[in-house]
């Protein structure tokens, strides 16, 4: 299963992503720079965290007309798996294809450390391996991950089972101290309406080997795996 | 041609949470201004362009707004134009 790993200028997760997918076993990931216009032959496309174009303007603005994103978004249009970490998730917002936008977190603050995230649904490609209502320990880092969206598209993601992940505490509980950025709906992970483009500010990718200090992150790729072994038979 | 400069406010959206402008508003308040009732931060984007009429150049700006420069689902714009054409004056 050949996975594309997105590089943009200023993306800094990118090679966590390419080693979290040769840990897990079944992928063969290779690197592909925002520059080209050609994605080649993929099965699932991640784009990384980091600082993409320096963050300027908005955080995503300016990657979101990188080359590869028109290659990305009909990789999307057709079906395709994309995974969007951290400042992927804020390309993806961009873009448009995810809905709603990351604002500056409400603390003003950088959060970078561990958080606990509910797993809400199992109906998707990056979620399969895990149980709804499973609580996973998964680091987060950034300074811009306060989901925002209208009333209208909050009450449609919820309506359709398209939240993925929530932010609780380490019991599994919304409320008091289980949101570090102040996400509408504590919301740590959203998809499409078709399912199989997934945005997400914590970073899985960091949370699949032990010496890591958590192997919480390993179900997303275990699941995609699942999901593309099981299209391809 | 004529060049224009335009400047392009960007805010954030009426009602939506501005941590920053809050940030702001409670160093004002710490430091004795009275009476401020709420601080907002934007973004300001000098843009000088060349376009046939003013008319021309506002659209056009516009459309960077619609495009790039500002996220419709979080912020708002407004376009002015800061000087009068300088390039060649108007045709005659």
């Amino acid at each position: 299963m050949r996975v594309a790993v997105i590089t943009f200028p200023g993306s800094n997760c990118d090679h966590d992503c390419y080693k979290a997918l040769k840990v897990v076993p079944g992928f063969v990931p290779s690197f592909v720079w925002h520059g080209s216009s050609e994605l080649g032959a993929v099965d699932a496309v991640f784009l990384p965290g980091g600082f993409a174009h320096g963050d300027y303007l908005r955080a995503g603005a300016i990657a979101r007309f990188s080359p590869i994103m028109e290659a990305v978004q009909a990789f999307a249009a057709s079906g395709g798996p994309v995974v969007g970490i951290c400042n992927g998730f804020q390309v993806l917002c961009e873009s448009g294809l995810l809905p709603g936008a990351l604002l500056r977190n409400d603390t003003l603050r950088f959060r970078s450390h561990d958080v606990h995230i509910r797993v809400e649904t199992e109906a998707t490609p990056f979620t399969s391996a895990y149980r709804k209502g499973q609580v996973l320990r998964i680091p987060i880092a950034h300074g811009e991950g306060n989901y925002h969206a209208d009333p209208e598209t909050l009450a449609e993601l919820e309506g359709e089972d398209r939240i993925v992940f929530r932010y609780v505490t380490s019991t599994g509980q919304l409320g008091e101290g289980s949101n570090p950025n102040g996400s509408a709906h504590n919301i740590a992970g959203i998809v499409n309406a078709s399912r199989n483009v997934i945005g997400m500010m914590p970073h899985p990718e960091r949370a699949v080997e032990s010496v890591l200090g958590s192997t919480d992150g390993r179900g997303l790729f275990e699941s995609l795996s699942r999901h593309l072994a099981s299209r391809a038979a | 041609m004529n060049r224009f400069q335009l400047e392009v406010r960007i805010k954030p959206r009426p009602g939506l949470l501005d941590p920053e402008g809050k940030a702001i508003h409670h160093a004002l308040d710490s430091l004795g201004f009275e009476g401020v009732d709420d601080v907002r931060v934007g973004k300001l984007v000098d843009l000088q362009l060349e376009a046939p009429s003013e008319e021309e150049a506002i659209e056009r700006a516009t459309q960077m707004c619609r495009k790039l420069l500002a996220n419709p689902v979080t912020e708002n714009f407004r376009i002015t134009v800061a000087n009068e054409p300088s390039d060649g004056g108007r045709p005659a």
